[in-house]
């Protein structure tokens, strides 16, 4: 008798050729995202390193018609930014930790998690508005602290998201070895979990300072933008996402230019970002 | 049950110890007692409760929701199972080592300190000498002794497991736990381990899971055969290997058992 197992079989047949064709869709599908990807990626590059030049970073934004650059908004933003992870960062890590080392137990972690999701996909012109309502439209003014505050509630649910995913990826036996030795729990998940964890912790971070560099909408209704050198918090600030959106929406070609020169220091940062955080997680 | 086995000079006293994964009971009312500066073996087939045994004599198993154990557990006259129970006293008074090797994400000479330092104050000197000393005591000393800032993940599995153990000893612990400590261990490893076990039960009680009946009957001073929970057969190991009372048991040490 023959063998069934021959490249005859056709069942085997059948199998390659639905083999072939899914992959074609696939491959085509793949090119379809990459071509729309590509295209934004190379128009965005050759508008923009024609907006690039030194005075992008030395000069404030100008009235239309006048020389100017973008030195207000990307301290604005650098500012904000850093203020938003500075108050995200410790709180997210906090509530991950929890998450992750305490959470086994009870109904509060499951129940936390659960809305910490909500809020990690809520749409960031969501938050804008309830820091407007909740701060802004209380102290009456627009402010930097206004934008940091926004920020910040969308880091927190990025890093209580990786904590708690990277701490739940440190083995369980680590921990008992470390109990075992007679170590009280802070001791072991800040010597053990935490060094243990280490780079997803920071990766997260990372990614989380990646997500708000270009978020516009939380900083629409609480920073609002400010034409000139400013770093108080309490002031409206200046931000690049905000400058884009107004100088990319308006009639003239200058400011046209520097909304490219903005949004090309956004993607070069995030881009940067994203590399460090892949770097530092495969150490 | 058979009669309790009376030992001299019990460590460690069970007395009608009872422990629940939730509602599955994993062992039923096992009372014995653990001889000091001795070596005790526990064997029996998987699941039968030994290691479980092992992780309530450092109530490791109160790190996970839904297990209890009830029952009474005398280290030194007190009961370990009481509330009152300083459980972080205890863990460093009843060291355990485990199954995988779990070197601490830091060097060689911090997996040896991290524990030192949760009890004592050394000075730089005192610590150095007790790391030497604990790693000399592991066997390991002379391997590692030039790359002690290196990763501990950075040693061969029997390098790290032998790690773990010196980071155990380190801490001066009155009972060791070694659960399965050589069943990922190539057979050098395993013997210097075992030589180690050795040594050690001239300061320490020493109690060890294994699935290795020869290694049971190689290390051990005392025997304890566990099926389903129970306590089969506790004596002394050349008894329980040469003359078992319980068939049960003379099944399982001679491979008839399924």
């Amino acid at each position: 008798m023959a063998s069934a197992i021959s490249p005859d079989n056709k069942i085997y047949r059948r199998r390659r050729m639905v083999n072939a064709t899914m992959l074609f869709i696939s491959g085509l599908t793949l090119l379809f995202g990459l071509f729309w990807l590509a295209w934004i990626l190379i128009t965005l590059l050759y508008e923009g390193f024609n907006a690039l030049g030194p005075t992008l970073f030395t000069l404030n934004t100008p009235p239309p018609g006048s020389n100017g650059g973008l030195l207000n908004a990307i301290v604005g933003s650098l500012v904000m930014a850093t203020m938003g992870t500075l108050i995200g960062t410790p709180i997210g890590i906090l509530a991950g930790t929890y998450l992750a080392e305490f959470g086994r137990r009870g109904w509060l972690a499951p129940a936390t998690r659960f809305i910490n999701d909500i809020l990690l996909s809520a749409p960031s012109i969501v938050i804008g508005l309830f820091i407007y309502s909740v701060y802004v439209s209380q102290v009456k003014h627009f402010s930097g602290w206004g934008g940091a505050l926004a920020l910040s509630l969308i880091v927190i649910p990025v890093v209580v998201r990786t904590t708690d995913d990277m701490l739940k990826l440190v083995p369980d036996s680590l921990r008992e070895a470390a109990v075992a030795l007679g170590a009280p729990a802070w001791k072991m998940i800040v010597f053990i979990s935490y060094r243990a964890a280490r780079a997803g912790i920071v990766t997260g971070i990372l990614l989380a300072v990646a997500r708000i560099s270009g978020e516009t909408a939380p900083l629409l209704f609480t920073a609002l933008n400010n034409q000139f050198w400013s770093l108080n918090m309490n002031a409206p600030m200046a931000n690049l996402p905000v400058v884009i959106f107004q100088f990319a929406m308006s009639p003239y070609p200058d400011w046209q230019r520097l909304a490219w020169g903005g949004a090309i220091l956004i993607t070069l940062a995030v881009l940067a970002l994203n590399i460090a955080a892949r770097m530092l997680f495969r150490r | 049950m058979n009669e309790q086995l009376q030992i001299e000079n019990p460590k460690l006293t069970v007395h009608d110890l009872n422990f629940y994964y939730g509602k599955f009971q994993a062992i039923k009312s096992v009372s014995m007692d653990i001889p000091e500066k001795k070596v005790t073996a526990f064997i029996g087939p998987s699941g039968c409760g030994k290691s479980t045994l092992l992780r309530v004599f450092n109530r490791l198993y109160e790190l996970y929701p839904g297990q209890r154990a009830e029952g009474e557990i005398r280290l030194d006259g007190a009961n370990i199972l009481d509330r009152d129970q300083d459980i972080t006293l205890l863990r460093a008074k009843v060291g355990m080592v485990f199954q995988k090797p779990t070197p601490f994400p830091m060097s060689i000479y911090d997996n040896i300190s991290f524990g030192v330092k949760l009890y004592e104050n050394l000075s730089r000197g005192e610590m150095d000498e007790r790391v030497e000393w604990a790693l000399s005591k592991a066997a390991l000393w002379k391997e590692v002794k030039d790359k002690l800032n290196q990763s501990g993940s950075s040693l061969s599995g029997g390098q790290q497991q032998r790690l773990c153990i010196a980071r155990g000893i380190a801490i001066k612990p009155e009972v060791l736990l070694l659960d399965e400590p050589c069943s990922a261990l190539d057979p050098i490893s395993t013997s210097r381990i075992e030589e180690l076990v050795n040594e050690l039960k001239a300061d320490y009680t020493v109690v060890i899971v294994t699935h290795n009946m020869q290694q049971a009957a190689r290390v051990s001073d005392f025997t304890a055969y566990m099926y389903l929970g129970e306590l089969i057969e506790f004596g002394a190991t050349d008894n329980i290997f040469i003359k078992p009372k319980r068939k049960e048991t003379e099944d399982y040490i001679t491979g008839r058992f399924g």
